[in-house]
Order: structure tokens, then sequence, then C-alpha cells
């Protein structure tokens, strides 16, 4: 047959069967323009968010963020209901708006890594009528990554973008550096639309998410509060609480006698005070042995940033960026890479870099006699954390130590058995706190190295909790309804242990 | 040897998470306060606050003191009458002007100790210089109690009674300081040092640090954990010291089989209390070792 330009072409030959004519260089539904700029309802009229779909956000901008709150306020305003809302995570910034348009409709499910707050305390009473999904920020990769969690349209604030839609997020008056989550909804979205206040012309020079996967991009007033999205001042190792000092110098004395402390070792830690005392103290026992370390990763702040620029490390893997120092850093430093969550932690790629660690520090809001970890629900029983990377890391680390007080105000870390378990025994293999260090049963090696290497006791677990139960007295098991409200995935997708309503 | 006092980590008495933890930090010594850190609407509860301490918190090896409130106050009985059951280390009196003020609280803390069936005597004393009627009688003071086990000075308190302000160098407290090492060395017991206040200091802490340890100080109240590190460093003897130290006491061994007299070490004249000194360095160091 004749196609448009009058050439004669075969509908099929040999095995070739279907061949389709050329009908002209538009003719298929392909992008003619890069120009996505579009008002925000122009979008939305043209994406035609159905009731039932799933719509995803970062939670970059942590407690800065606002435009989860406005997207949801349009979708309701347009009468749009039982949509599946499955951000990265929630914050307290959330909280209101997240209540607010569960009751009147717009959000039937809710999957994310945390949930806190009013928000928190809502759903842990029965706000809602079929129970969260908590996943893990690797399980959450995984998730989308294996369609398993299918995105219909990701909304992805952009502290900078071009009108391509390229996507920067080390740029602009709401800077917060990595953009590893969103970065996985965009390549798997259905619909992306990009969010930003400091739209540049094109290109932008540092691209976090390329313009192939973005579909709109809208240009806004504000995306964020920038000072709430990243923290400013550095925080200094000699403000650190003596408790948490005295389990920083724990940790950091089991790190030095581990046979895993030798050149190009590798390190995870979060940005809490003790993590970041440790990271200080490791660099002196570092010079001690002329040991130089491979990658660190994780949240990054200003005291790994000062580690890679001092040469302790030469590489910095960045999925979430917590402050100014970090932000610039990732902008200026190639040794400071960006990088999204599914090369972080999805355990269905072939080979997240979670499996490249040596140690993990991790923190608790309770540990039990078999090493579970519960980083979901406190001492009442209510949702108030999230389960972040912290089974990814748990799992793919050669050393995890989990940190924590043994008493928080009069309510004892250790438990018989946890409420919640995020993170399961098998992968954890250390408690230290103030009052004492447990090492896993399983981890003959690493208990070994304590006892061979620093002058630091191991005492069983059970002994610790003892020891902590004569001054708190045992509490009371918390009372709980059957009612389900809380289903807890594994980063594998199965089913860990579900959270029920509180009496 | 005696214990070692390096470091009394101070911590108030009415503060239960510090009360229950205070022991973790390595602290030779703690010592909790029932008199300027409580208010006196709360000393009551301080005061059973730290019984319940002393009953229930493991603390380990470590020395614990509590500071009662001035025996010129109404308090102190109180104190005592709770406390003592608890069987602390030792007692420290604040304010001590005068050999018959330890005397009363030695006499009050033996008809506890009896009538709650604990060993007479084993509740130590620390009377405590801070005023300058306290550094006159210090002597008296000294020697006032067999329950003695240090003497400590009062810096802030000291000052102000001399109408002085406490500058880096405290050549304000110096004679002070001599006087109560004096005072305790002459009864044979230890002269522990007051706090260094600014605890971002460390620098200054140090050197603090060094000039009471040469004045002949046993050690240094501390207020914050931070200081407990540094103050520990000065105390313990180097590497260096301790290897002249078995020097010296292998050649007096090797002198002593061999029936000489005097020696020489590394061309000095060593004599018996060069010997006792260094035999004393080997014994700290291994004490701090532990």
């Amino acid at each position: 047959m004749k196609n448009k330009i009058n050439r004669e072409v075969p509908e099929e030959i040999g095995s070739y069967k279907g061949l389709n004519p050329f009908a002209g260089s538009a003719a298929q539904n392909i992008i003619q323009n890069n120009n996505k700029l579009k008002e925000f309802d122009e979008v939305l009229d043209e994406i035609n968010i159905q009731d039932g779909m799933t719509i995803t956000f970062h939670h970059h901008f942590r407690e800065g963020d606002i435009l989860l709150s406005a997207v949801l306020d349009k979708l309701a305003e347009r009468g749009v209901k039982d949509l599946v809302l499955a951000p990265s995570s929630l914050t307290n910034a959330h909280s209101e708006s997240v209540i607010k348009h569960v009751k009147n409709g717009l959000i039937k499910k809710i999957h994310t890594s945390g949930l806190r707050g009013k928000l928190g305390e809502e759903i842990s009473n029965g706000l809602m009528d079929e129970p969260v999904i908590v996943r893990s920020h690797g399980g959450r990769a995984g998730a989308i990554e294996t369609g398993r969690l299918k995105i219909d349209a990701a909304f992805i604030a952009a502290p900078t973008a071009d009108s391509a839609g390229n996507m920067c997020g080390s740029e602009g008056a709401s800077a917060c550096g990595a953009l590893g989550y969103a970065a996985v909804d965009a390549r798997h979205a259905d619909k992306v639309i990009a969010f930003t206040d400091n739209l540049v012309e094109f290109p932008v020079n540092s691209i976090s998410i390329p313009q192939r996967l973005v579909d709109y991009v809208v240009e806004v007033d504000q995306i964020g509060d920038p000072n709430k999205i990243a923290a400013g001042a550095l925080r200094k190792t000699a403000d650190t609480p003596p408790k948490n000092m005295l389990i920083a110098e724990k940790v950091a004395e089991i790190i030095n006698g581990s046979r895993y402390f030798k050149n190009d070792f590798s390190l995870q830690t979060g940005s809490g005070t003790i993590s970041l005392a440790t990271i200080d103290l490791l660099k002196n026992l570092m010079d001690k042995k002329d040991i130089k370390g491979s990658f660190l990763q994780g949240g990054i702040a200003a005291g790994h940033v000062k580690l890679l620029e001092e040469g302790y490390f030469k590489t910095i893997f960045d999925t979430q960026t917590f402050d100014t120092a970090a932000v610039k850093s990732m902008k200026k430093n190639k040794n400071h890479i960006e990088m999204d969550a599914a090369d972080y932690a999805n355990p269905f790629n072939k080979g997240p870099r979670v499996n490249n660690l040596d140690f993990v520090i991790l923190s608790a809001l309770e540990i039990d006699l078999d090493f579970n970890v519960n980083v979901i629900t406190g001492s009442d029983g209510v949702f108030r954390g999230a389960s972040g990377g912290h089974s990814d890391t748990a799992f793919g680390s050669n050393v995890s130590i989990i940190v924590a007080p043994s008493i928080r105000g009069r309510i004892p870390t250790i438990k018989e058995s946890v409420t919640t378990v995020i993170t399961p025994g098998s992968d954890v293999d250390i408690l230290v706190t103030e009052r004492g260090i447990c090492v896993n049963p399983a981890r003959d090696d690493i208990r070994e190295d304590i006892e061979n290497n620093t002058s630091l006791e191991v005492i069983e677990i059970a002994d610790l909790k003892e020891k902590v139960e004569k001054l708190t007295g045992k509490p009371k098991a918390i009372k709980f309804k059957d009612n389900i409200v809380g289903l807890i995935e594994y980063r594998d997708g199965t089913i860990i242990d579900v959270v029920r309503e509180v009496k | 040897m005696s214990r070692l006092r390096r470091s009394m980590l101070y911590l108030p008495g009415n503060s239960p998470n510090m009360v229950q933890d205070a022991h973790l930090y390595g602290a030779d010594s703690i010592l909790i306060d029932l008199e300027d850190s409580v208010v006196i609407s709360e000393k009551d509860s301080a005061r059973n606050l730290v019984r319940n301490a002393l009953d229930n918190v493991d603390y380990g090896d470590i020395e614990v003191t509590i500071r009662i409130n001035p025996v010129h106050t109404d308090f102190y009985k109180d104190d005592l009458k709770v406390i003592v059951p608890g069987k602390p280390d030792a007692i420290r009196v604040p304010k001590s002007e005068s050999a018959e003020q330890i005397k009363k609280v030695d006499e009050f803390i033996t008809e506890l100790e009896k009538e709650n069936g604990i060993e007479v005597g084993s509740v130590k004393l620390m009377p405590m210089i801070e005023s300058a009627k306290g550094v006159r009688e210090v002597n008296e003071i000294a020697e006032a109690s067999s329950r003695n086990v240090a003497l400590t000075i009062g810096g802030e308190d000291l000052a102000t009674d001399l109408g002085v302000t406490r500058t880096k160098g405290s050549e304000e407290i110096f004679t002070s300081r001599s006087l109560v090492v004096l005072a305790a060395k002459a009864a044979g017991i230890d002269a522990l040092d007051t706090i260094y206040s600014n605890v971002n200091d460390i620098e200054g802490l140090r050197k603090e640090t060094e000039l009471i340890k040469k004045m002949g100080f046993s050690g240094k109240a501390v207020i914050h954990p931070k200081q407990i590190k540094p103050v520990h460093e000065v105390f313990n003897p180097t590497e260096e010291e301790v290897r002249e130290a078995r020097k010296v006491v292998d050649a007096a061994e090797e002198a002593e089989r061999k029936g000489q007299g005097a020696i020489t070490v590394n061309g000095k004249m060593v004599d018996y209390p060069i010997v006792d000194r260094a035999r004393k360095t080997i014994a700290y160091a291994e004490s701090t070792s532990k």
C-alpha cells in the first residue's frame, strides 16, 4: 500500500506482520512541543483525575511542604472521591489537610512510610475505613518498580525546573537537595506534574529528574517554606546532650573494634545528635588507624559533608538532604551524588546500594528480646514515626547498630515483644544504650570483636531489660481493639505486622 | 591506696533522670546535691527521690556522696534522717566553719546508723570549706571526725565571702586552696577541688586541673559529663611517668637484693621518698586502667 508520502510499503512480509505505513511525522501520539508550562487548572482538566486513582508526592520538603495540601484542596473542589494517597512519607505539615480530606471522602486509602502528629493519632483511633499501608523507602521503590503500586499522577515539588520539565533539587529558594524519592515516581507514574517557584531558562544545569519523564510544569508563587525544608545551623558535637554523647562514644568504640572498620568501609547514619556525634568521634579513630572510608549514605547533613570534604570518605550517596550545607555540597561537589530511592534500597533490583553497607546506625522507639525493632508506634500504641530506610539498611549492612536511650521519660525501651515490628530481629545486630550494650546471639563475630577489641561489656538483652525495669517498673500492656488500622509491609511486600486501633 | 576521686560529678537531687543516670558517665564519684541546686519548696521531695535512688539504683563501684544542707539550717537533720538509712558512701557537709559542726553531724549519723542497723562509722564525711572562717578553722575541721575522708573547697561561695570575684587563674583563692590541702594532708585525708564553671572551656578546665594537681588536690568536682575525661587525663600518670616509675622501683628492688643503699636512676639520686612516690604512681596507674 502507499503511505502518506506515496511510497509503496508492505503491510506484511515474511514473518513480519502488521507493519504500519508512515502516516505523517506527528500522526502518532508523540510529544511535539517541549514547552510543558500550563496553569494548574488546565493540567487538572487534561489529566482528569478519576475516583479511585493513585496520586503521589515526595516528602523532601519535610515540615515545609505546602504542595500536598494545595493539590488535595484542588482535587476536592473538583469533586474527586476515593483516591489512594501514596506519598513517600507524611509529616506534621500534612496532618490537618489529610484528616480533612479523609473525612470529606477525597482520600480512601493511604500508603506512606511515616505517620505522626494529629494524623497518626486520628488514624490510630480509627479515622479510616481501610488500613494504612506502611512501607520502607526501599519497599516503596520496589512496589512501584514491580508495578504493585501503580501511580496515576505524581505531583512533584521542584525547587528549580525549566519549561521542558527538567527538575533540580539543589537550587532555588526552596532548595531541598536530593529528589531521590520523587525520581522513582517520575519514572513510573502515568502522569508527572512538576511544580516550581523557580522556573529557569532551559536547561536547568543540574538535573535531578529529566524532562523525558515529565508531562507538565506548573509555575507557582511558592512551593514550600524554605525555613522548614532544610535546617540552617550546623549541630555542634559539643552541644550533644550528655546521654546521647555517652551512646555515641560507645558506638564509635564498637565500630573502632570491628573487623569491618578498615580501608574503604562504608557507613550510613541518620542526622540525629547521636549519629552526628559518632561520625565526629570516628574521624579521630580513622586518623589513628590511618583508615579512609569508601562511601557515606542516607539522610545527609553538614557533618557528613565535612567528612567528604576533609577526605575521610570518597563519596556521599544522598537520597535525602537535611541541611543547607549538604544542599550546597551536592551542588558543587561531584563526589556528593544524588541517589534515587530505588538505587538506594529497592530489594528487587539487581543490587541496591544498601547491600554495600558495612555499618548502619539506626534508632528505635522499642526493641524486644528477639531484637525486633519498632520505629512506627509509640508507647501508647499510636502512630508516631516512620519506617524509613530502617529495614532496608538493617538487612543490607554487615553491622546494624541500634542506638536508643534505655528509658524515655519513665518508659523502658526494651520490651518483651515490641508493639509493632518494622525490622525483624534477624537483621538487627547490636543495641547500644547508655546503660548497656547487647549483641544479637546470631552474631558471635560481633560479640567477639567487642569483647576482644574494646573496653565495653556486652550484656544479655533480657538482663538489660530487667536492670531498666528495676528503675521504671514494668509498664502495663497497651490495650487495642480488634480493628486493624495499619498494615506493615516488610521491604519485600510481605506483611510483617499490623497496627490496631487503640482503646 | 585510698579510692580514686579524680572527678566528682555534681547533679541536682531533684532531677529523677540525672539521679538515675549520673553513674553512667565514668566519674569516680557522684555528688547528689540537696543544697544549692534544690529550691526550698522541693527539699522534701528531692530528699525522698535521692533516698529511693540509693535504695533502687545499682550505682556499682562508684562513690556516692550526698551534699546535705548546711548545719546552720533546719534541713540538715531531716536530710540525714532520710539519707543515712540509704547507706551512701559519704555525706558532704557544706559551709563547714567549725569542728563543732562536724562533730554534731558525726554524732547524729552515729545515732542513725545505730537505729538502722548500719555499721557505725561506715558513712563517711567530706567537710566543705567555703568561707573565710572555714579556711581559718580548717585544721580543726579536718581532724574533727574519724569519718572524714576528704576536705573539699567551694570556690564560688568562698570568693563571695572573701569579697572577690574569681578570675580565670583563680589567684583569689590560691592561699585558701593551699591551706585546705595542707590541713587534709596533715590529717591523712584527700583534698578535693571546686568546680570549673565554664563547661564549654575544656582547655581552661584542663589548665586549672593541672594547677590543682600540682598543689596536692586528689580530684575536682565537675558539673557536666564532658568535664570528666579531661580531668581524668590530667590526673592519670602519663605512660612516660609510669615507665620512669617502673625504672625507679626496679632499680630499688635490685639494690635491696644486693644490699645496696642509695641508688641512681638516669644519673639522679633516688632515695626512699622517690621510690615510695614511684610505687604510688604505678598503683595509681593500675587503678585507673581498671
